[in-house]
């Protein structure tokens, strides 16, 4: 008996073989949209590959967490080029979460029957964004303490849980070694479950339905998913592993000052650059709004936004373009335009 | 019938859920009561010199509109501890005489009447128990007090000093005493020309002052460390340094560079030819900030004013230089070799500490000019080049390594780079796409 039927035999993979041979992909006007989610999943795979063998020499004690991540870079055997590529690959991954976002509202992926690989697409894309703010702190240099000090304290304006939640995530009043080592857990144990879970459930959604077609009426043209698409997607992750290669050599990933809780805030200070919209946003709301309080009313308004992000199939379910996809395509593009007006305005200031 | 109900509860509804929150959680209180009046400040207890000065106006109110702030009214005393006369008595009453009132006290009898309190252990004790209660007779030990003594009543007294409606305490920044206040405290006097004219003291010293180091350390960027005046001449008792005691004067602060110049040489020699210790060198009002330029027997070198390039202490002065210029030199190179590989992502903390220490050795040879001793300026200038020898090393060691990652970014680019056209090439091979899907 081959290996082949002695397999076959035991984990059916002909059915996965023939599965995947008659798979096909649309070969639509925006077809590049559809390599945005591949990138981010080569990105993420990146990211459990490094940060796997960061966790070898990673301390998470407000005490020895600057001085392992120092000693990764300095130390360690290729450890300045694991971290580096880590910290490029988890900003360059929330740039293509982004981008797979707006890619699939824009070409209308998320219509029937696609709703629930649209809702854990967003649920990946809070989950990412959750990965990026607990990452950050854990290096416990001063950049790093003060934008998480800003960026909980915005999580305190929560109404009505706000200050539950504010405790809940620093476990305690204060950023301090129980935030660290909370933010660890986070980053390393709960949000990869969950990101596993939620992405098993996100890429066999993808594999029942298959990808959307940007015009719903006809079948239009396909592409054979092996091996022509799966050929131009390695190409594409050659490149972005070129990329991320060229950036951890070339602008290696700073360590910072260690964290210094009794120093006072740096000037300047901000949180990563895909949270900077809402942080200016924040700031240009006035202190006290119709008797409520200013920032309590813009994190009220970012949770609705993020609200109607997940709910999108369910407020625009016309088959074919109307009146509510028009509407929907306007607010989507104003969303871009704010996040990039206001991410630019922040970095232009002070 | 069943719209219309909506109508009216959905409205409700949003109108009570906003008064909870508005309420409760976000806190803004804007349907709750107005706070209550605040209740009138007790009026002071009745003080009619306060009472009768206020209403008067002009010149005569000012004491009593400022005087709220005086120390001495902030601890219970009132116009009549200084004036005398009785606060409680209505009208001209409260000034008379035989009250007690002694009106506006004569400068030469300040130091006595604020004495009276001042020179008091027991009275001193209960309000201000740290407060020296020698400054009357330490001020009489003063040339102000021996001058005002004499009948001239144009020198500084207390209230020169200290000010007067109000008296503040010396840790309060308006006051005149405050140490960034108190060069400008003295240059009232001793800056202008005509008022010192009488008495052929100089009057530059507060000009001298703000350009030296001290006065830009303590009026510029505000560094309390840094002597004002009274830190090197005394405050109550002052009195200009004499020759010898220049350098103990100097050496509160600079005790090092004093033992230093103890055991150097120059010591008999300064004594013989009657020059002062520090000052001979590094000036008195104007001191300068150190340079390496004050040290060598040519050009701007301090040295060169009493040795010729020639002679022995000029030799000697010459080498100490040229030792100093090699030491910033090599700590100069290390320094850009470690900055140049930091910025390039590497991690020099190895490079910071024996390059730290190469600074401490420069500081320390500086520092050792002021014995004379070559071979101890060198053997500082020698221990500080292996120091930022060693920086350097690992400045270069991390440049090496940066070439190292390049050539391995490079190696790794190219192998990419075969592999993207080899894939390239065979998605040309493969159709793209098929009919129908």
């Amino acid at each position: 008996m081959g290996v082949g039927s002695w397999l076959e035999e035991r984990v059916r993979w002909r059915a996965a073989d023939a599965f995947l041979r008659h798979k096909d992909v649309p070969a639509a006007r925006h077809a590049y949209v559809y390599y945005f989610g591949g990138i981010t999943l080569f990105l993420f795979l990146v990211q459990v590959f490094t940060g796997l063998l960061l966790l070898m020499y990673y301390r998470p004690t407000a005490d020895a967490a600057y001085e392992s991540v120092r000693f990764i870079m300095a130390r360690v055997q290729f450890g300045w080029l694991i971290r580096s590529v880590h910290s490029w690959a988890a900003n360059l991954m929330v740039f293509w979460v982004f981008a797979h976002m707006f890619g699939a509202f824009f070409v209308r992926a998320y219509r029937r029957p696609r709703e629930l690989t649209w809702v854990s697409g967003a649920m990946l894309l809070f989950l990412t964004l959750a990965f990026g703010f607990t990452g950050y702190l854990l290096p416990w240099n001063t950049l790093a303490y003060f934008a998480t000090k800003v960026g909980t304290e915005i999580v305190g304006a929560v109404p009505f849980v706000g200050r539950a939640l504010l405790v809940l995530l620093r476990g305690g009043e204060d950023v301090t070694e129980a935030t660290l080592s909370r933010f660890f857990g986070i980053h390393v144990a709960i949000l990869p479950a969950l990101t596993t879970v939620l992405l098993g459930l996100h890429l066999f959604l993808v594999q029942l339905h298959g990808m959307s077609r940007p015009d719903a009426r006809g079948a239009g043209r396909s592409m054979a998913f092996v091996p022509a698409f799966v050929l131009r997607e390695a190409t594409v992750w050659v490149l972005v592993t070129a990329v991320l290669a060229s950036l951890a050599v070339l602008l290696p990933w700073p360590v910072g000052e260690k964290a210094d809780p009794l120093a006072s805030a740096p000037a300047g200070i901000r949180p990563e650059w895909y949270f900077v919209f809402m942080f200016h946003t924040l700031k240009l709301i006035p202190s006290h709004v119709l008797g409520l309080e200013g920032e309590q009313l813009g994190v009220v308004g970012f949770m609705l936004a993020a609200v109607l992000v997940v709910a999108v199939p369910f407020l625009v379910r016309e088959e074919q373009p109307g009146r509510a996809t028009r509407v929907a395509a306007a607010l989507g593009v104003v969303a871009l335009i704010f996040i990039a007006v206001m991410t630019i305005l922040d970095y232009m200031g002070p | 019938m069943k719209h219309s109900g909506r109508l009216v509860v959905v409205p409700l509804v949003v109108a009570g859920v906003w008064l909870l929150a508005v309420q409760t959680a976000w806190g803004a209180p804007v349907l709750t009561p107005r706070a209550a009046t605040p209740r009138p400040v007790p009026a002071p207890p009745s003080d009619t010199c306060v009472n009768c000065h206020r209403a008067l106006g002009g010149r005569l109110a000012e004491p009593a509109l400022k005087i709220a702030d005086d120390i001495h009214v902030r601890r219970g005393f009132t116009c009549a501890a200084c004036h005398g006369g009785d606060p409680t008595a209505a009208g001209m009453e409260s000034m008379d005489p035989a009250r007690g009132f002694v009106g506006r006290p004569k400068a030469a009898d300040l130091p006595a009447l604020c004495g009276k309190c001042h020179s008091s252990p027991e009275i001193m004790r209960r309000f201000n128990p740290r407060t020296p209660t020698d400054q009357a007779a330490r001020f009489l030990t003063s040339v102000h007090g021996q001058r005002l003594r004499a009948g001239d009543t144009k020198v500084a007294t207390c209230t020169s000093c200290h000010g007067v409606h109000p008296i503040l305490a010396v840790s309060d920044s308006r006051s005149p005493v405050f140490p960034g206040n108190v060069p400008a405290t003295c240059a009232r006097c001793h800056a202008d020309a005509a008022y010192m004219r009488p008495y052929g003291v100089p009057t530059g010293q507060y000009a001298e002052y703000q350009a030296s180091v001290h006065g830009d350390a303590l009026l510029k960027r505000g560094n309390r460390q840094a002597p004002a005046c009274n830190d090197c001449h005394g405050n109550h008792g002052a009195v200009p340094p004499g020759v010898a005691s220049v350098a103990n004067v100097c050496a509160q602060c600079h005790a090092s560079q004093r033992d230093l110049f103890a055991r150097s040489p120059h010591r008999a020699a300064f004594q013989k030819a009657s020059l002062t210790q520090c000052t001979a060198c590094h000036d008195d009002h104007g001191i300068r900030r150190p340079t390496d330029d004050m040290v060598g027997a040519t050009g701007r070198a301090i040295c060169a004013q009493c040795h010729t390039a020639e002679s022995q202490g000029g030799q000697a002065a010459a080498t100490m230089r040229q030792s100093l210029e090699a030491l910033k030199g090599s700590i100069r190179t290390a320094e850009s070799v470690v900055a140049t590989a930091e910025n390039l992502g590497i991690d020099m903390i190895e490079a910071k500490l024996p390059l730290s220490d190469a600074r401490t050795q420069l500081t320390l040879a500086r520092n050792l000019v002021h014995s004379l001793s070559l071979r101890e300026v060198q053997t500082a200038v020698t221990v500080g080049a292996g120091l930022s020898r060693k920086a350097e090393d690992f400045g270069h060691a991390g440049l090496a390594e940066i070439e190292y990652r390049r050539r391995g970014l490079g190696v790794t680019l190219a192998i990419l780079a075969v592999l993207l056209i080899g894939l390239i090439l065979k998605v040309r091979a493969v159709p793209e796409t098929a009919e129908g899907g």
